[in-house]
């Protein structure tokens, strides 16, 4: 059974056509490439399923329901999280406040209800170390390398207990030697049976992590095949229009 | 990379949560207001020994109680600041509730009537920064600086351009208020001090607090993780025009007058406040001790002037020179720790 099923999603802004009728499924713990050029359709895409806007015709089905996001707080409450690629976090802050933003753990009877750090640090400690990340809940954001603050961003989707986490372009603005960290977090949420969609530009990181790759162009859908069955060469062929479809 | 930290994701939770990242004393020296705490007090040490008149009682009750009408005001400033606004009207707000108190008290309404309506006027003020600012979208600085102009007014056209001195048959709870004293320690100083415990303890402790922070370090962030950012920045100026209004209102008891030109120039002096005491004016820092410590450090430096025999005029000069100095300061430390 899918986790996530678009059917038929088409997307118009006024004259302009962004999405032809697209049709995805998701599985639960898989983990999805989602690639193509500028302008192809990809943020659209995952902006209807974040609940940034709804579709212009198409139905958006999870786990059997149809659901329609005004959002992106409706999206979130169906377990649907984003990560953006600026990742959202507020610089001054630490680890576990960034993490906890919006929704802190508080003790205590109002008006006199304060924050529970004890509770707080604890709880982050636990998620930066199921996501094996050095990230300590006190440190400020600031002065956090860039794969500690994609952790940061990536235990917030664990906090809410996600069943699909969209990643934008989580690789795109790191350094080289923290890939590898970032692609170890998207792998530790496959084990805990989480759906992943990375929007990537990246090539090797897409055929690293990912079960299967989506190509569009041009606002539709063109190739949607198993990594195993696909190479970089035919994926890029497809993102440029070389090869119509697959 | 020292070996310890690649194995560092193998650490305990433990470990990991009971890491301090600085010490006390680390964090002490890197923190601004220490170091105006120690400026203040070296200020206070040298003052006291080259002029005899300056440590006595009387002055300090004197300085204490000046500062503490600007303190008060720096606290609504702070939580304005830490979000990343500005609120340049306090000045005239507190103009404008000085004399809403002191008509309705001329017109011989009692104290408790006089002095809440006046601390609503300010909040209806403040309310209408707040809904521009919060729902409408304008720059604080524009909207502040038009309430700025506006507050002005509205407390020239109420008073009829006159001096309100007769309080009605409640004139001694006011002067009582304003003017009186608990312990040799007067009422304002009290004051200023219960708020900045408790301003002090809403920006640390409470969620609304530490939310106040997270939009001024990055708006968009909090507002994608659900904190009512639109609201919340309507309240902080509700709070800011609240903390001139009691300002005001207690200035009213002490001068036993109401002038609308009272405040004029406040903002300058609340706004150095908080930036003496370690509040970015980008949003995102500041603590309510610091802006404590900032009013005492003007109102001491200009007192010593004074009784050092220094013109007068020379006051904005030395207040400038800390301001610039302070934040100076801030710029190297904060390279040093990046």
């Amino acid at each position: 059974m899918a986790l996530l099923r678009l059917k038929g999603i088409t997307k118009s802004f006024g004259a302009i056509h962004a999405l032809n009728g697209v049709d995805i499924e998701i599985h639960p713990g898989e983990i999805v490439g989602l690639m193509g050029d500028n302008g192809a359709g990809k943020s659209t895409l995952v902006k209807i399923i974040a609940g940034n806007f709804p579709p212009t015709t198409g139905e958006i089905v999870l786990s059997d329901e149809t659901v329609h996001f005004n959002q992106p707080l409706d999206a979130r409450a169906k377990g649907i999280e984003i990560v953006y690629q600026d990742l959202a976090l507020c610089d001054n802050l630490t680890a576990a406040e960034n993490l906890f933003l919006g929704r802190e753990i508080r003790k205590g009877i109002w008006p006199f209800r304060v924050m529970n750090y004890d509770a707080m640090f604890k709880k982050a400690g636990e998620l930066f170390e199921e996501l094996q990340s050095e990230t300590r809940p006190r440190d400020i954001v600031r002065r956090m390398s860039g794969g500690q603050r994609q952790a940061v961003a990536i235990a917030r989707t664990r906090l809410s207990r996600a069943k699909l986490v969209l990643m934008d372009e989580p690789t795109a603005a790191i350094s080289v030697r923290q890939v590898e960290q970032v692609l170890a977090l998207i792998r530790r949420l496959k084990q805990q049976g989480i759906s992943v969609v990375l929007i990537s530009h990246r090539m090797p990181d897409v055929f690293a992590v990912s079960d299967r790759v989506i190509v569009m162009r041009r606002g539709a859908k063109v190739a949607d095949k198993e990594i195993k069955h696909t190479t970089p060469e035919e994926v890029t062929g497809l993102i440029t229009g070389a090869i119509r479809a697959a | 990379m020292p070996p310890e930290k690649a194995e560092a994701a193998n650490v305990s939770i433990q470990d990991v949560v009971g890491i301090q990242q600085t010490t006390f004393i680390q964090r002490l020296f890197a923190s601004q207001p220490f170091w105006i705490t120690m400026a203040l007090f070296a200020i206070i040490a040298f003052m006291s020994f080259y002029e005899p008149a300056y440590a006595t009682e009387r002055n300090f009750y004197n300085i204490t109680r000046n500062f503490a009408f600007i303190g008060i005001m720096a606290m609504g400033m702070l939580a304005v600041i830490i979000t990343g606004g500005i609120d340049l009207s306090v000045g005239s707000i507190m103009g404008f509730v000085s004399i809403v108190a002191g008509v309705i008290l001329e017109a011989h309404y009692p104290w408790w009537v006089a002095l809440p309506a006046g601390m609503l006027a300010g909040a209806a003020l403040g309310a209408i920064n707040g809904y521009i600012i919060a729902y409408i979208g304008l720059p604080p600085f524009v909207v502040t600086l038009g309430m700025l102009a506006a507050g002005r007014s509205f407390a020239q056209i109420l008073s009829g351009n006159r001096m309100i001195t007769d309080f009605g048959p409640d004139k001694a709870v006011v002067l009582e208020i304003g003017g009186g004293q608990i312990l040799g320690i007067a009422n304002p100083v009290w004051v200023l001090i219960l708020l900045t415990f408790i301003f002090g303890f809403v920006f640390n402790y409470t969620s609304w607090g530490r939310r106040l922070f997270a939009i001024g370090g990055n708006e968009q962030a909090a507002q994608l993780t659900g904190v009512p950012v639109k609201r919340m920045k309507f309240q902080v100026y509700v709070l800011s025009a609240c903390m001139a209004a009691l300002s005001s209102i207690l200035i009213l008891g002490w001068q036993g007058s109401a002038i609308n030109a009272l405040g004029i120039g406040y903002e300058l002096r609340v706004i150095a406040s908080t930036v003496i005491g370690g509040a970015d004016l980008m949003g995102g820092a500041g603590t309510a001790y610091g802006a404590f410590i900032g009013a005492a450090l003007i109102e001491v430096i200009r007192n010593g002037l004074l009784m050092a025999g220094v013109d007068a005029n020379w006051q904005g000069a030395f207040v400038g020179l800390f301001i610039v100095l302070a934040v100076y300061l801030e710029r190297i430390r904060g390279r040093s720790r990046a």
